[in-house]
């Protein structure tokens, strides 16, 4: 197996606050690796020094072998590294459809492409796309709403399309289901496993323990701001520091 | 399907040519039949339009963009001097020298956004306009303004012996009615080219940029040639407005730069509709309308206007009325522009569109009545059957 996403070395203080301590983790290809911890043990720090929203005070994190610190975030999303938000980061204005057609558009025309001319009615196959994804992601008789007066639990969806269709090799979730209703947190869970069967490397950061023994095939835990376990689902469930830290002794 | 077609766009391009074409027809009613008039509606429409590229599809409000208005009509005005008295030439260096600046202002406002960005359009318009009466007086002759004179040396053109030539397209004067209809064409020209950018991918990638910048970059995009594109045409655009200014009339002044000028265009688009296609076009119309037509009125055509009422209350109302006419016509257009900003948010254009939807729900109710009535009618005939 090879290794995707090689973090090494991380730190990053604020203020004299350590959100991450010497960082160390491997993603290897086509899996499911999860990340979990409380609250502030620097889950969505790690994600965001990794998408260049964030530059670490030391460190490197290596990219399918190229080290990304300090590269622009549009950049690092044509390198392949896609990142869905943990708050819904869509734009509300636009309908559901253009929603997702804006990231197509970026997986095809790069940084930029002065593109005037051309009819947006023209645009067959990126609008297939975008619509074999919502009707994935059962949003298809949404379209033609504005995407801001969805639901909750419909713009995390819709943010999950955006991120897929732009067929990263390396998918970043902040808490796919968090604000979801349970119906929804089992469905959006039969769909990352699809995605997982086709092969898409994926980092998971979650809450819900329910999601993370679905999916994940790694788990690292993490907190204060340092990897205290990685392992495989069951190595997890049965390491006593990680209930001592965690979950405060409890038996998962 | 949301997305629209392109017979669509081309149902939407027939109507609204032959609506320009035909404006001198159905716009004499309202007393703005006349070429002059109908050209300033044609050339502030064509600023509208332009600007409209930018700050609808954007979000980002520039307030200095009569800067290129400016840079196109002395362009215009020293190709007439110095080259020849053919418009086409003027007007296609115009849009590049306008072009050129709006690169570099673009470049350095750019740099920030929202509040930020207007005021540093703002500083370079007021700079480039105290530069035209100062430094750059050799290149825009300062207060005087730049004018043709004999001793011009026009080198593609023959000599004139007699005045001063007027401008022209292959021998065709651009007074009058030919002026009008030259400057219906390029804004039907203008008019069809937003409407493509609107239609576009890159279009929809600028609206998407006005709703989240942030998840722009973050979706792959580099923003900043994006809008630094979307500003170098809607200064294109300005350059093109200022070099008609100069076609109809061969001289240029650094008013034209002036703050109020880059004011008065942001006025248009919203009182029209901003981002939407013929909104800004509307908001030009109605500003150069009020601004000719209303200051144009006095107490003695209000009599005649308010003749058929009785004489006390044809008092009264000419009284109050001429208080907003003449030189309280810009009173008038602070009150509609307020009044169309508290109510319609979306401009004139969603005044229409909610008379439109008015209308029709009206027409169905009065149908849905109509069907009511015919389902209630039979019971009068069976009570009366069970009596």
């Amino acid at each position: 197996m090879s290794i995707v996403l090689s973090i090494k070395n991380v730190d990053k203080t604020f203020g004299g606050l350590q959100a991450l301590g010497d960082i160390n983790l491997d993603i290897e290809e086509g899996k499911t690796h999860a990340i979990i911890g409380p609250n502030g043990a620097g889950k969505s720090t790690l994600l965001n020094c990794c998408i260049g929203r964030l530059i670490p005070d030391n460190g490197t994190v290596e990219f399918n072998g190229k080290n990304m610190i300090g590269m622009q975030p549009h950049d690092i999303n044509h390198a392949g590294m896609v990142r869905v938000f943990q708050t819904p980061e869509i734009f509300p204005e636009l309908t559901v459809l253009q929603n997702v057609l804006i990231p197509g558009f970026a997986k095809r025309d790069g940084i930029f492409k002065f593109n005037a001319f051309t009819s947006l009615a023209s645009e067959k196959d990126i609008e297939a796309d975008a619509m074999h994804i919502l009707e994935d992601m059962g949003l298809i008789d949404q379209i033609h709403n504005s995407a801001g007066s969805m639901s909750r639990g419909d713009k995390r969806r819709l943010e999950l399309a955006m991120g897929l269709v732009q067929h990263p090799t390396l998918l970043l979730l902040d808490e796919p289901t968090a604000g979801m209703a349970r119906h929804d947190t089992n469905r959006t869970i039969d769909l990352l496993k699809t995605i997982k069967e086709r092969g898409m490397t994926k980092i998971i950061i979650e809450h819900d323990m329910h999601v993370v023994f679905s999916l994940a095939d790694t788990i690292s835990v993490l907190a204060q701001g340092r990897i205290i376990a990685t392992g495989t689902p069951d190595e997890i469930r049965g390491n006593p520091k990680v209930q001592e830290a965690y979950l405060g002794g409890a038996e998962l | 399907m949301s997305m629209p077609s392109l017979r669509n766009d081309w149902v939407v391009m027939a109507i609204f040519a032959a609506a320009v074409l035909t404006a001198p027809i159905w716009l004499s009613p309202v007393g703005a039949g006349y070429p002059d008039l109908l050209q300033k509606f044609a050339i502030f429409g064509l600023f509208a339009i332009g600007f409209n590229i930018l700050f609808g599809l954007t979000g980002y409000l520039s307030f200095g963009h009569a800067v290129f208005l400016g840079v196109g009509s002395y362009t215009a005005v020293w190709s007439f001097k110095l080259l020849t008295m053919n418009v086409l030439p003027a007007i296609a260096l115009s849009i590049l020298v306008a072009g050129i600046f709006a690169v570099v202002i673009g470049y350095l406002s750019l740099r920030r956004s929202g509040i930020y960005f207007s005021i540093l359009t703002l500083a370079f318009a007021q700079m480039s306009y105290n530069l035209a009466y100062s430094v750059l007086t050799p290149i825009t002759n300062g207060e005087t303004g730049l004018q043709l004179t004999m001793q011009d040396a026009r080198i593609f053109d023959e000599p004139t012996t007699s005045g001063l030539p007027s401008t022209e397209l292959f021998g065709m004067s651009m007074s009058g009615y030919s002026g009008f209809y030259f400057c219906a064409v390029l804004l039907i020209i203008g008019f069809f080219i937003s409407l493509r950018i609107f239609r576009s991918p890159f279009g929809l990638k600028l609206l998407a940029i006005k709703s989240n910048q942030t998840r722009m970059r973050y979706t792959g995009f580099n923003t900043k040639p994006y809008l630094l594109a979307a500003f170098i045409i809607s200064g294109m655009y300005a350059g093109l407005a200022g070099s008609l200014m100069a076609v109809t009339d061969p001289l240029a002044g650094a008013e034209r730069m002036q703050w109020t000028a880059s004011g008065e265009v942001v006025l248009m688009t919203i009182l029209g509709g901003v981002g939407t296609l013929i909104g800004p076009l509307l908001g030009a119309g109605i500003i150069k309308y009020f601004e000719n037509i209303f200051s144009a009125l006095n107490p003695g055509e209000l009599h005649q206007i308010f003749s058929w009422l009785p004489d006390w209350l044809e008092n009264i109302v000419v009284a109050i009325s001429s208080e907003f006419v003449g030189d309280g016509w810009h009173m008038t257009l602070g009150l509609s522009f307020m009044l169309v900003v508290i109510f319609l948010p979306g401009g004139v254009i969603e005044g229409v569109g909610r008379a439109y939807t008015k209308i029709r729900t009206l027409l169905k109710s009065d149908e849905a009545n109509e069907s009511d009535e015919s389902v209630l009618e039979p019971e009068p005939v069976l009570s009366a059957e069970k009596e």
